[in-house]
């Protein structure tokens, strides 16, 4: 079985998992994206099983939608990634799952996103449909802010920007959790506090230990294998009633902040999971 | 050793350091990629991408 990893940056995250492979002496190679040529009628590539951990999403799913075209097994799967990575799609997964989920619209005018902001009520929250670390979220609290920015955001030049995706802001305890599964287990969990309302750990929020033994751990699995599961971190929040909700599903994890919190090694994990995968499909 | 793209300040690089990690610039905060490691050299790393993240 020939290994490799897909990467772009090498963040903190992939040195952990390049020394886990190192220490059980796993062979396995590193392709870097950018220098990357798929050369499309050869349908060939030297590796069986490659491990996603490019922070670039479209590089990442081309890439995974290639690869898996010839026969070679990627973890996690071009299918989980395309889901993942955009609101929607991870929005439609989890209802037709019937995991609870913050309200949310879906506009393609300035003017229809409008109505459909004072539909949701305010504070509603606009956000880009693909995206990550809280980039260009913004929570409007009245018509005039959610006017700018939608305005804002319909003279940018990505099309994407124009797909209007709003959601319910929920009134959060200053906090929210992150869980990570691997396979068919949440394997830990984090709190995130912050007194700002994005409690991102990218953005300063602070860790701390949450229990996965409960309702937190069974629903991040639910809404893991509603995206079609591998290793993935659901971002969860609780309401002031105490009820859960899952905002999102992310699929090439950061988690730098959570070994020593949770006292889970989350790379040994992560590296068990694919190798376990490598062995069924050998 | 090597000097920063930037403000041309000397710069440390990790003795673990690898291909394709971001290292900053001790002087002047840049952030740096290790484009290769023999010989050792560094470039600014590319801003952030739309579509990057987790």
């Amino acid at each position: 079985m020939r290994l490799a990893m897909l990467t772009s940056r090498i963040r903190v995250e992939e040195k952990l998992l390049l020394a886990e492979m190192e220490r059980r002496r796993v062979p396995f190679e590193m392709i870097t994206d950018g220098d990357l040529i798929l050369r499309l009628s050869a349908r060939q590539f030297p590796y069986d099983l490659v491990f996603e951990r490019s922070i670039s999403f479209g590089r990442t799913l081309y890439t995974l939608q290639t690869l898996e075209s010839w026969g070679v097994r990627c973890v996690n799967r071009a299918e989980v990634v395309a889901t993942c990575g955009d609101k929607l799609l991870t929005n439609l997964a989890l209802e037709r799952a019937r995991i609870p989920v913050p309200r949310a619209t879906l506009a393609f005018t300035v003017g229809a996103a409008l109505d459909a902001v004072e539909e949701l009520g305010y504070p509603t929250v606009i956000k880009p449909v693909v995206g990550s670390w809280g980039r260009m979220v913004a929570r409007v609290n009245d018509r005039h802010a959610a006017e700018a920015v939608l305005e804002d955001r319909a003279t940018l030049g990505s099309w994407q920007q124009q797909i209007f995706y709003m959601q319910e802001y929920v009134d959060k305890p200053g906090r929210d959790i992150r869980a990570f599964v691997v396979g068919d287990e949440t394997i830990c969990a984090i709190y995130r506090e912050s007194e700002h309302w994005i409690t991102n750990t990218a953005r300063g929020g602070r860790a701390s230990r949450c229990p996965v033994d409960g309702a937190v751990g069974e629903l991040a699995l639910r809404a893991a294998r509603a995206v079609g599961g591998g290793i993935l971190a659901v971002d969860l929040v609780e309401t002031r009633d105490g009820e859960l909700l899952v905002i999102e599903v992310n699929h090439t994890m950061e988690f730098r902040n959570s070994i020593d919190t949770t006292g889970v090694n989350i790379p040994a994990r992560m590296v068990d999971y694919l190798l376990d995968s490598a062995e069924r499909s050998a | 050793m090597t000097t920063c793209p930037e403000c041309d300040g000397q710069l440390t690089i990790p003795d673990d350091a690898i291909q394709g990690e971001i290292v900053p610039c001790q002087d002047c905060g840049a952030e740096l990629e290790v484009l290769s490691l023999a010989p050792l050299e560094v470039g600014l790393a590319p801003e952030v991408q739309e579509d990057w993240g987790e």
